[in-house]
Protein backbone atom coordinates (compact mmCIF):
# COMPACT_ATOMS: atom_id res chain seq x y z
CA UNK A 1 0.00 0.00 0.00
CA UNK A 2 1.05 3.59 -0.65
CA UNK A 3 2.86 5.11 2.32
CA UNK A 4 3.63 8.78 2.82
CA UNK A 5 7.41 9.23 2.65
CA UNK A 6 9.46 9.66 5.79
CA UNK A 7 11.29 12.82 4.74
CA UNK A 8 11.45 15.53 2.12
CA UNK A 9 14.84 14.16 1.08
CA UNK A 10 13.22 10.83 0.17
CA UNK A 11 10.55 12.60 -1.86
CA UNK A 12 12.97 14.73 -3.88
CA UNK A 13 15.33 11.79 -4.59
CA UNK A 14 14.01 11.33 -8.18
CA UNK A 15 15.05 14.91 -8.98
CA UNK A 16 18.48 13.90 -10.26
CA UNK A 17 21.26 16.18 -11.46
CA UNK A 18 20.59 17.26 -15.05
CA UNK A 19 16.93 16.28 -15.06
CA UNK A 20 14.03 18.28 -16.47
CA UNK A 21 11.88 19.50 -13.59
CA UNK A 22 8.55 21.26 -13.97
CA UNK A 23 7.22 23.60 -11.25
CA UNK A 24 4.07 25.69 -11.00
CA UNK A 25 3.35 29.42 -10.88
CA UNK A 26 2.96 31.21 -7.57
CA UNK A 27 -0.86 31.04 -7.24
CA UNK A 28 -0.83 27.26 -7.57
CA UNK A 29 1.20 26.64 -4.44
CA UNK A 30 4.97 26.47 -4.77
CA UNK A 31 6.90 23.70 -2.95
CA UNK A 32 9.41 25.96 -1.18
CA UNK A 33 10.37 23.54 1.62
CA UNK A 34 11.26 20.98 -1.02
CA UNK A 35 13.16 23.63 -3.00
CA UNK A 36 15.30 24.46 0.02
CA UNK A 37 15.92 20.72 0.50
CA UNK A 38 17.03 20.42 -3.14
CA UNK A 39 19.50 23.26 -2.65
CA UNK A 40 20.84 21.68 0.55
CA UNK A 41 21.30 18.40 -1.33
CA UNK A 42 23.25 20.36 -3.96
CA UNK A 43 21.26 19.47 -7.08
CA UNK A 44 23.03 20.58 -10.27
CA UNK A 45 22.34 21.31 -13.95
CA UNK A 46 18.56 21.30 -13.69
CA UNK A 47 16.46 22.12 -16.74
CA UNK A 48 13.73 24.00 -14.91
CA UNK A 49 10.40 24.49 -16.65
CA UNK A 50 8.22 27.08 -14.92
CA UNK A 51 4.54 26.60 -15.76
CA UNK A 52 4.30 29.27 -16.95
CA UNK A 53 6.18 31.70 -14.64
CA UNK A 54 8.14 31.60 -11.41
CA UNK A 55 9.17 33.91 -8.61
CA UNK A 56 11.23 33.14 -5.50
CA UNK A 57 11.63 29.44 -6.34
CA UNK A 58 13.45 29.98 -9.64
CA UNK A 59 15.44 32.89 -8.21
CA UNK A 60 16.71 30.79 -5.28
CA UNK A 61 17.62 27.81 -7.48
CA UNK A 62 19.43 30.07 -9.96
CA UNK A 63 21.33 31.91 -7.23
CA UNK A 64 22.34 28.63 -5.60
CA UNK A 65 23.82 27.38 -8.88
CA UNK A 66 21.31 24.56 -9.43
CA UNK A 67 20.09 25.60 -12.89
CA UNK A 68 21.64 25.07 -16.29
CA UNK A 69 18.59 25.80 -18.44
CA UNK A 70 15.50 27.78 -17.54
CA UNK A 71 12.37 27.60 -19.66
CA UNK A 72 9.81 30.20 -18.61
CA UNK A 73 7.55 33.06 -19.63
CA UNK A 74 8.81 35.27 -16.81
CA UNK A 75 10.58 35.36 -13.47
CA UNK A 76 9.72 38.21 -11.12
CA UNK A 77 9.12 38.81 -7.43
CA UNK A 78 5.88 40.61 -8.30
CA UNK A 79 5.19 43.50 -5.93
CA UNK A 80 8.66 42.97 -4.44
CA UNK A 81 10.36 43.86 -7.70
CA UNK A 82 12.64 42.10 -10.19
CA UNK A 83 14.07 38.67 -9.33
CA UNK A 84 17.66 39.68 -8.56
CA UNK A 85 19.51 36.38 -9.08
CA UNK A 86 17.59 35.71 -12.32
CA UNK A 87 18.56 39.17 -13.61
CA UNK A 88 22.21 38.67 -12.61
CA UNK A 89 22.37 35.23 -14.24
CA UNK A 90 20.76 36.56 -17.44
CA UNK A 91 23.10 39.53 -17.80
CA UNK A 92 26.20 37.40 -17.13
CA UNK A 93 24.88 34.57 -19.37
CA UNK A 94 25.43 32.16 -16.48
CA UNK A 95 22.36 30.11 -17.41
CA UNK A 96 20.65 29.28 -20.67
CA UNK A 97 17.24 30.92 -20.87
CA UNK A 98 14.58 29.57 -23.20
CA UNK A 99 12.09 32.41 -23.31
CA UNK A 100 8.50 31.38 -23.92
CA UNK A 101 5.03 32.82 -23.59
CA UNK A 102 2.54 31.45 -21.04
CA UNK A 103 0.15 29.59 -23.37
CA UNK A 104 3.09 27.98 -25.19
CA UNK A 105 4.21 26.26 -21.99
CA UNK A 106 0.68 25.16 -21.15
CA UNK A 107 0.21 23.82 -24.69
CA UNK A 108 3.57 22.01 -24.85
CA UNK A 109 2.78 20.18 -21.60
CA UNK A 110 -0.70 19.37 -22.90
CA UNK A 111 0.97 17.70 -25.90
CA UNK A 112 2.75 15.34 -23.49
CA UNK A 113 -0.51 14.80 -21.64
CA UNK A 114 -2.04 13.57 -24.87
CA UNK A 115 1.04 11.65 -25.97
CA UNK A 116 1.29 13.64 -29.21
CA UNK A 117 4.56 15.14 -30.53
CA UNK A 118 3.50 18.80 -30.76
CA UNK A 119 0.74 21.36 -30.33
CA UNK A 120 -0.11 24.27 -32.63
CA UNK A 121 -0.51 27.76 -31.14
CA UNK A 122 -1.73 31.10 -32.49
CA UNK A 123 0.21 34.31 -31.91
CA UNK A 124 4.02 34.28 -31.78
CA UNK A 125 4.68 34.99 -35.48
CA UNK A 126 6.72 38.21 -35.63
CA UNK A 127 7.79 37.92 -31.99
CA UNK A 128 11.52 37.65 -31.24
CA UNK A 129 10.64 34.83 -28.84
CA UNK A 130 10.01 32.67 -31.89
CA UNK A 131 13.20 33.96 -33.55
CA UNK A 132 15.35 32.62 -30.69
CA UNK A 133 13.52 29.27 -30.35
CA UNK A 134 15.04 26.97 -32.93
CA UNK A 135 12.99 24.11 -31.45
CA UNK A 136 9.71 25.77 -32.55
CA UNK A 137 8.53 25.56 -36.14
CA UNK A 138 6.14 27.50 -38.33
CA UNK A 139 4.06 25.58 -40.87
CA UNK A 140 1.29 26.52 -43.24
CA UNK A 141 -1.86 25.08 -41.67
CA UNK A 142 -2.79 21.93 -43.59
CA UNK A 143 -6.45 22.87 -43.02
CA UNK A 144 -6.19 26.42 -44.37
CA UNK A 145 -4.53 28.29 -47.19
CA UNK A 146 -1.67 30.69 -46.51
CA UNK A 147 -2.34 30.37 -42.78
CA UNK A 148 1.02 30.18 -40.96
CA UNK A 149 0.87 28.66 -37.48
CA UNK A 150 3.51 27.80 -34.86
CA UNK A 151 4.13 24.21 -33.72
CA UNK A 152 5.58 23.60 -30.26
CA UNK A 153 7.27 20.29 -29.46
CA UNK A 154 5.85 18.43 -26.45
CA UNK A 155 7.59 19.14 -23.15
CA UNK A 156 8.06 15.87 -21.29
CA UNK A 157 9.56 16.57 -17.87
CA UNK A 158 11.38 13.89 -15.91
CA UNK A 159 9.79 15.07 -12.68
CA UNK A 160 6.92 17.35 -11.63
CA UNK A 161 7.29 18.85 -8.14
CA UNK A 162 4.22 20.35 -6.50
CA UNK A 163 2.80 21.41 -3.15
CA UNK A 164 -0.87 20.86 -2.38
CA UNK A 165 -3.24 21.37 0.56
CA UNK A 166 -3.72 17.66 1.30
CA UNK A 167 -3.32 14.05 0.22
CA UNK A 168 -4.78 10.79 1.45
CA UNK A 169 -2.94 7.61 2.41
CA UNK A 170 -3.72 6.08 -1.00
CA UNK A 171 -1.58 8.66 -2.79
CA UNK A 172 -4.44 10.81 -4.09
CA UNK A 173 -3.66 14.53 -3.91
CA UNK A 174 -6.26 17.27 -3.55
CA UNK A 175 -5.32 20.16 -5.85
CA UNK A 176 -8.66 21.98 -5.95
CA UNK A 177 -9.04 24.32 -8.89
CA UNK A 178 -5.29 24.38 -9.68
CA UNK A 179 -5.75 22.18 -12.71
CA UNK A 180 -2.30 22.97 -14.13
CA UNK A 181 -0.93 20.80 -11.33
CA UNK A 182 -2.78 17.90 -12.94
CA UNK A 183 -1.37 18.85 -16.36
CA UNK A 184 2.14 18.84 -14.88
CA UNK A 185 1.59 15.43 -13.32
CA UNK A 186 0.02 13.96 -16.47
CA UNK A 187 2.92 15.22 -18.58
CA UNK A 188 5.84 14.27 -16.32
CA UNK A 189 7.38 10.81 -16.01
CA UNK A 190 7.25 11.08 -12.21
CA UNK A 191 5.39 13.36 -9.82
CA UNK A 192 6.54 14.12 -6.30
CA UNK A 193 4.42 16.05 -3.87
CA UNK A 194 4.57 17.89 -0.57
CA UNK A 195 1.30 18.56 1.26
CA UNK A 196 0.10 20.54 4.23
CA UNK A 197 -1.62 17.55 5.78
CA UNK A 198 -2.87 13.99 5.36
CA UNK A 199 -6.60 13.51 4.79
CA UNK A 200 -8.16 10.60 6.64
CA UNK A 201 -10.09 8.54 4.12
CA UNK A 202 -10.16 8.29 0.33
CA UNK A 203 -10.37 11.65 -1.50
CA UNK A 204 -12.04 9.93 -4.44
CA UNK A 205 -14.97 8.71 -2.30
CA UNK A 206 -16.40 12.22 -1.92
CA UNK A 207 -17.57 13.61 -5.30
CA UNK A 208 -17.04 17.21 -4.22
CA UNK A 209 -13.40 16.44 -3.43
CA UNK A 210 -12.87 13.93 -6.24
CA UNK A 211 -13.30 16.60 -8.94
CA UNK A 212 -10.31 18.46 -7.53
CA UNK A 213 -8.18 15.39 -6.92
CA UNK A 214 -5.09 14.21 -8.76
CA UNK A 215 -5.33 10.39 -8.67
CA UNK A 216 -2.52 8.55 -6.85
CA UNK A 217 -1.91 6.62 -10.08
CA UNK A 218 0.24 9.56 -11.24
CA UNK A 219 2.02 10.13 -7.95
CA UNK A 220 5.44 8.74 -7.02
CA UNK A 221 5.73 9.96 -3.45
CA UNK A 222 4.24 12.36 -0.93
CA UNK A 223 5.49 13.93 2.28
CA UNK A 224 3.87 16.29 4.74
CA UNK A 225 5.53 19.71 4.77
CA UNK A 226 3.50 22.09 6.89
CA UNK A 227 3.63 25.64 5.57
CA UNK A 228 5.54 24.05 2.72
CA UNK A 229 5.03 27.06 0.44
CA UNK A 230 6.53 29.54 2.93
CA UNK A 231 7.51 32.34 2.47
CA UNK A 232 5.13 32.25 -0.50
CA UNK A 233 1.45 31.79 0.21
CA UNK A 234 -0.85 28.86 -0.39
CA UNK A 235 -3.99 30.50 -1.77
CA UNK A 236 -7.14 29.79 0.26
CA UNK A 237 -4.95 28.56 3.15
CA UNK A 238 -2.31 31.12 4.08
CA UNK A 239 -0.94 34.39 2.76
CA UNK A 240 2.58 35.14 1.62
CA UNK A 241 5.05 36.38 4.23
CA UNK A 242 5.46 39.87 2.77
CA UNK A 243 8.02 40.92 5.36
CA UNK A 244 10.24 37.97 4.52
CA UNK A 245 9.86 38.47 0.75
CA UNK A 246 10.89 42.12 1.14
CA UNK A 247 13.89 40.93 3.17
CA UNK A 248 14.79 38.44 0.43
CA UNK A 249 14.55 41.12 -2.28
CA UNK A 250 16.95 43.30 -0.27
CA UNK A 251 19.45 40.56 0.58
CA UNK A 252 19.47 38.89 -2.86
CA UNK A 253 20.29 42.21 -4.54
CA UNK A 254 23.99 41.37 -4.09
CA UNK A 255 25.84 38.06 -4.38
CA UNK A 256 27.18 38.41 -0.85
CA UNK A 257 23.75 39.20 0.54
CA UNK A 258 22.30 36.21 -1.29
CA UNK A 259 25.00 33.92 0.17
CA UNK A 260 24.11 35.21 3.60
CA UNK A 261 20.41 34.53 2.89
CA UNK A 262 21.20 30.94 1.86
CA UNK A 263 23.27 30.38 5.01
CA UNK A 264 20.54 31.67 7.23
CA UNK A 265 17.30 30.46 5.65
CA UNK A 266 18.30 27.49 3.46
CA UNK A 267 21.33 25.91 5.14
CA UNK A 268 20.05 27.23 8.49
CA UNK A 269 23.53 27.76 9.84
CA UNK A 270 23.62 29.42 13.21
CA UNK A 271 25.56 32.62 13.68
CA UNK A 272 29.09 31.92 14.92
CA UNK B 1 -17.16 72.74 -8.08
CA UNK B 2 -14.10 72.75 -5.88
CA UNK B 3 -10.99 71.12 -7.23
CA UNK B 4 -10.45 67.68 -5.74
CA UNK B 5 -6.93 66.42 -5.37
CA UNK B 6 -6.14 62.98 -6.76
CA UNK B 7 -3.15 60.80 -7.34
CA UNK B 8 -1.64 59.90 -10.75
CA UNK B 9 -2.74 56.29 -10.26
CA UNK B 10 -6.35 57.39 -9.79
CA UNK B 11 -6.32 59.51 -12.94
CA UNK B 12 -4.77 56.70 -14.99
CA UNK B 13 -7.26 54.14 -13.71
CA UNK B 14 -10.10 56.50 -14.62
CA UNK B 15 -8.69 56.99 -18.15
CA UNK B 16 -8.25 53.24 -18.61
CA UNK B 17 -11.77 52.53 -17.31
CA UNK B 18 -13.16 54.81 -20.07
CA UNK B 19 -11.06 53.03 -22.71
CA UNK B 20 -12.44 49.65 -21.59
CA UNK B 21 -15.85 50.76 -22.83
CA UNK B 22 -18.90 48.54 -23.17
CA UNK B 23 -17.55 44.99 -23.31
CA UNK B 24 -18.33 41.58 -21.85
CA UNK B 25 -15.05 40.32 -20.37
CA UNK B 26 -11.93 42.14 -19.17
CA UNK B 27 -8.87 40.16 -18.04
CA UNK B 28 -5.96 41.59 -16.06
CA UNK B 29 -2.56 39.89 -15.93
CA UNK B 30 0.45 40.08 -13.65
CA UNK B 31 1.91 43.28 -12.21
CA UNK B 32 -1.01 45.43 -13.37
CA UNK B 33 -2.48 47.18 -10.32
CA UNK B 34 -3.67 50.29 -12.21
CA UNK B 35 -5.47 48.29 -14.93
CA UNK B 36 -6.94 46.10 -12.18
CA UNK B 37 -8.29 49.24 -10.49
CA UNK B 38 -9.74 50.35 -13.83
CA UNK B 39 -11.36 46.99 -14.57
CA UNK B 40 -12.97 46.80 -11.12
CA UNK B 41 -14.14 50.40 -11.51
CA UNK B 42 -15.73 49.59 -14.89
CA UNK B 43 -17.49 46.60 -13.31
CA UNK B 44 -18.71 48.65 -10.36
CA UNK B 45 -20.14 51.32 -12.67
CA UNK B 46 -21.76 48.65 -14.85
CA UNK B 47 -23.43 46.87 -11.93
CA UNK B 48 -21.42 43.71 -12.32
CA UNK B 49 -20.64 43.92 -16.07
CA UNK B 50 -18.15 43.47 -17.63
CA UNK B 51 -16.96 40.18 -16.18
CA UNK B 52 -13.51 40.84 -14.71
CA UNK B 53 -10.81 38.21 -14.31
CA UNK B 54 -7.84 39.21 -12.19
CA UNK B 55 -5.38 36.42 -12.82
CA UNK B 56 -3.79 36.24 -9.39
CA UNK B 57 -7.04 36.64 -7.51
CA UNK B 58 -9.20 34.02 -5.86
CA UNK B 59 -12.23 36.23 -5.47
CA UNK B 60 -12.16 38.10 -8.79
CA UNK B 61 -11.42 35.17 -11.08
CA UNK B 62 -13.89 32.52 -12.19
CA UNK B 63 -11.50 30.19 -14.02
CA UNK B 64 -11.54 26.58 -12.82
CA UNK B 65 -9.55 24.82 -15.53
CA UNK B 66 -6.04 25.94 -14.63
CA UNK B 67 -3.77 28.58 -16.09
CA UNK B 68 -4.53 27.55 -19.64
CA UNK B 69 -8.22 28.52 -19.47
CA UNK B 70 -7.53 32.25 -19.83
CA UNK B 71 -5.54 31.62 -23.01
CA UNK B 72 -8.02 29.13 -24.42
CA UNK B 73 -10.77 31.64 -23.69
CA UNK B 74 -8.80 34.41 -25.45
CA UNK B 75 -8.06 32.17 -28.44
CA UNK B 76 -11.80 31.79 -28.99
CA UNK B 77 -12.42 35.54 -28.72
CA UNK B 78 -13.99 35.32 -25.28
CA UNK B 79 -11.76 38.03 -23.79
CA UNK B 80 -12.42 41.55 -25.03
CA UNK B 81 -9.85 43.63 -23.17
CA UNK B 82 -6.36 42.95 -21.80
CA UNK B 83 -3.49 45.17 -20.64
CA UNK B 84 0.21 45.12 -21.42
CA UNK B 85 3.17 47.16 -20.35
CA UNK B 86 6.80 46.91 -21.37
CA UNK B 87 10.33 47.81 -20.39
CA UNK B 88 10.27 49.46 -23.81
CA UNK B 89 7.37 50.34 -26.13
CA UNK B 90 8.05 51.72 -29.60
CA UNK B 91 6.16 53.87 -32.10
CA UNK B 92 4.94 50.81 -34.02
CA UNK B 93 3.29 49.45 -30.89
CA UNK B 94 5.91 46.74 -30.34
CA UNK B 95 6.41 45.82 -26.69
CA UNK B 96 9.61 44.54 -25.09
CA UNK B 97 9.38 42.61 -21.84
CA UNK B 98 12.69 40.75 -22.23
CA UNK B 99 15.87 42.79 -22.36
CA UNK B 100 17.91 45.88 -23.24
CA UNK B 101 20.92 45.18 -25.44
CA UNK B 102 21.72 41.85 -27.09
CA UNK B 103 19.51 38.87 -26.26
CA UNK B 104 22.45 36.55 -25.57
CA UNK B 105 24.28 39.02 -23.34
CA UNK B 106 21.75 41.66 -22.23
CA UNK B 107 22.65 44.88 -20.44
CA UNK B 108 19.35 44.72 -18.56
CA UNK B 109 17.07 41.73 -18.22
CA UNK B 110 13.32 42.19 -17.63
CA UNK B 111 11.11 39.43 -16.17
CA UNK B 112 9.93 38.01 -19.51
CA UNK B 113 7.11 38.14 -22.01
CA UNK B 114 4.33 36.51 -19.91
CA UNK B 115 1.32 35.95 -22.19
CA UNK B 116 1.99 38.94 -24.44
CA UNK B 117 3.24 37.01 -27.48
CA UNK B 118 -0.19 35.39 -27.72
CA UNK B 119 -2.75 37.72 -26.14
CA UNK B 120 -1.62 40.76 -28.19
CA UNK B 121 -2.80 38.87 -31.28
CA UNK B 122 -6.15 37.57 -30.08
CA UNK B 123 -7.61 40.14 -27.64
CA UNK B 124 -9.45 42.83 -29.64
CA UNK B 125 -8.68 45.73 -27.29
CA UNK B 126 -5.23 45.65 -25.73
CA UNK B 127 -4.57 48.77 -23.66
CA UNK B 128 -0.89 49.58 -23.19
CA UNK B 129 0.15 51.34 -20.00
CA UNK B 130 3.47 52.62 -18.79
CA UNK B 131 3.71 54.82 -15.71
CA UNK B 132 7.21 56.04 -16.61
CA UNK B 133 6.83 58.19 -19.74
CA UNK B 134 10.42 58.85 -20.83
CA UNK B 135 12.79 58.43 -23.77
CA UNK B 136 14.14 55.41 -21.92
CA UNK B 137 10.78 53.58 -22.05
CA UNK B 138 9.10 55.03 -25.17
CA UNK B 139 11.72 54.34 -27.81
CA UNK B 140 12.06 54.54 -31.62
CA UNK B 141 12.63 50.77 -31.83
CA UNK B 142 12.49 48.11 -29.11
CA UNK B 143 15.59 45.97 -28.52
CA UNK B 144 13.48 42.80 -28.35
CA UNK B 145 9.99 42.30 -29.76
CA UNK B 146 8.05 40.31 -27.17
CA UNK B 147 4.91 41.02 -29.15
CA UNK B 148 4.56 43.07 -32.35
CA UNK B 149 2.10 45.96 -32.65
CA UNK B 150 0.97 44.87 -36.10
CA UNK B 151 1.34 41.77 -38.27
CA UNK B 152 1.47 40.84 -41.95
CA UNK B 153 -1.90 40.28 -43.57
CA UNK B 154 -1.65 36.48 -43.60
CA UNK B 155 -0.94 36.19 -39.86
CA UNK B 156 -4.00 35.26 -37.81
CA UNK B 157 -4.72 38.36 -35.79
CA UNK B 158 -8.03 39.43 -34.28
CA UNK B 159 -6.53 41.78 -31.71
CA UNK B 160 -3.89 44.33 -30.90
CA UNK B 161 -3.22 47.68 -29.25
CA UNK B 162 -5.89 50.39 -29.19
CA UNK B 163 -4.01 52.93 -27.08
CA UNK B 164 -1.26 53.75 -24.62
CA UNK B 165 -1.76 55.48 -21.29
CA UNK B 166 1.21 57.00 -19.47
CA UNK B 167 1.75 59.27 -16.49
CA UNK B 168 1.75 62.28 -18.88
CA UNK B 169 -0.85 61.58 -21.57
CA UNK B 170 -3.01 59.14 -23.51
CA UNK B 171 -2.40 58.03 -27.10
CA UNK B 172 -4.69 56.13 -29.43
CA UNK B 173 -3.20 53.53 -31.79
CA UNK B 174 -4.37 52.78 -35.32
CA UNK B 175 -2.73 51.75 -38.61
CA UNK B 176 0.61 51.15 -36.94
CA UNK B 177 0.96 54.60 -35.36
CA UNK B 178 0.18 56.42 -32.13
CA UNK B 179 -1.84 59.65 -32.04
CA UNK B 180 -1.83 61.95 -29.04
CA UNK B 181 -5.38 61.86 -27.62
CA UNK B 182 -5.16 63.94 -24.45
CA UNK B 183 -2.61 65.42 -22.07
CA UNK B 184 -3.11 64.90 -18.35
CA UNK B 185 -3.74 67.88 -16.03
CA UNK B 186 -0.46 69.46 -14.93
CA UNK B 187 1.40 68.25 -18.03
CA UNK B 188 2.02 69.89 -21.43
CA UNK B 189 2.27 68.84 -25.07
CA UNK B 190 5.84 70.14 -25.21
CA UNK B 191 6.75 67.95 -22.27
CA UNK B 192 5.15 64.93 -24.00
CA UNK B 193 7.16 65.56 -27.18
CA UNK B 194 10.33 66.12 -25.17
CA UNK B 195 9.95 62.82 -23.31
CA UNK B 196 8.77 60.56 -26.13
CA UNK B 197 11.43 58.69 -28.09
CA UNK B 198 9.14 57.80 -31.02
CA UNK B 199 7.25 59.92 -33.53
CA UNK B 200 3.50 60.19 -33.21
CA UNK B 201 0.65 62.09 -34.80
CA UNK B 202 -0.69 65.21 -33.16
CA UNK B 203 -4.06 66.71 -34.02
CA UNK B 204 -4.26 70.52 -34.17
CA UNK B 205 -5.93 70.71 -30.83
CA UNK B 206 -5.31 68.19 -28.06
CA UNK B 207 -7.68 68.24 -25.08
CA UNK B 208 -6.73 67.97 -21.45
CA UNK B 209 -7.54 64.57 -19.92
CA UNK B 210 -10.63 65.03 -17.73
CA UNK B 211 -9.85 64.72 -14.02
CA UNK B 212 -11.65 61.95 -12.14
CA UNK B 213 -14.93 63.18 -10.66
CA UNK B 214 -15.46 63.17 -6.88
CA UNK B 215 -17.92 60.26 -7.38
CA UNK B 216 -15.28 58.24 -9.23
CA UNK B 217 -12.66 58.97 -6.59
CA UNK B 218 -15.06 57.94 -3.85
CA UNK B 219 -15.83 54.66 -5.66
CA UNK B 220 -12.15 53.91 -6.15
CA UNK B 221 -11.15 54.72 -2.60
CA UNK B 222 -14.06 53.20 -0.73
CA UNK B 223 -15.28 50.29 -2.88
CA UNK B 224 -12.47 49.30 -5.26
CA UNK B 225 -9.42 49.71 -3.04
CA UNK B 226 -10.45 47.04 -0.50
CA UNK B 227 -11.09 44.57 -3.37
CA UNK B 228 -7.69 45.36 -4.83
CA UNK B 229 -5.90 44.67 -1.57
CA UNK B 230 -6.34 40.91 -2.01
CA UNK B 231 -4.08 40.83 -5.09
CA UNK B 232 -2.00 43.99 -4.70
CA UNK B 233 -1.63 44.54 -0.94
CA UNK B 234 1.44 46.77 -1.28
CA UNK B 235 -0.17 48.93 -4.00
CA UNK B 236 -3.50 49.21 -2.15
CA UNK B 237 -1.70 50.26 1.01
CA UNK B 238 0.56 52.79 -0.74
CA UNK B 239 -2.03 54.39 -3.03
CA UNK B 240 -5.25 54.07 -1.10
CA UNK B 241 -4.00 53.45 2.43
CA UNK B 242 -6.16 50.35 2.80
CA UNK B 243 -5.53 46.82 3.93
CA UNK B 244 -2.63 45.32 5.75
CA UNK B 245 0.54 43.84 4.35
CA UNK B 246 -0.24 40.22 3.49
CA UNK B 247 1.76 38.67 6.35
CA UNK B 248 -0.25 40.45 9.01
CA UNK B 249 -3.62 39.07 7.92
Amino acid sequence: MFQPAKSIDDVIAPIADGCMLVVPREVSGVPMSATRALIRRGVKRLHLVALPTSSLQADLLIGAGCIETLETSAVSLGEFGPAPRFSAAATSAAIKIKDATCPALHAALQASEKGVPFMPLRGLIGSDILKYRDDWKVIDSPFGSDDPIVLLPAIKPDVALLHAPMADRLGNVWIGRQRELATMAHAAAKTVVTVEKIYDGNLLDDPTLAAGTLPGFYVESIVVAERGAWPLGLPDFYAADAEHLALYARMAATEAGFAEYLDKYVYEKRAA
Amino acid sequence: MTKTSFRDEELLADVIARLIGDVRHVAVGNASPIPATAALLARERGNGRPYVSLLQSRKHNFFTDGGRELFDCAGQGRIDVFFLSGGQIDGQGNVNLVNIGEYDRPKVRFPGSFGSAYLYYVVPKVILFRTEHSRRTLVPKVDFVSAPGTSDGNVFRTGGPIGLVTNRCAFTFADGRFTLASVHPGHTQEEVVENTGFEFDKPRSVPETPAPTPETLKLMREVIAPQLAEVYPQFAAQVFGVGQPAFAR
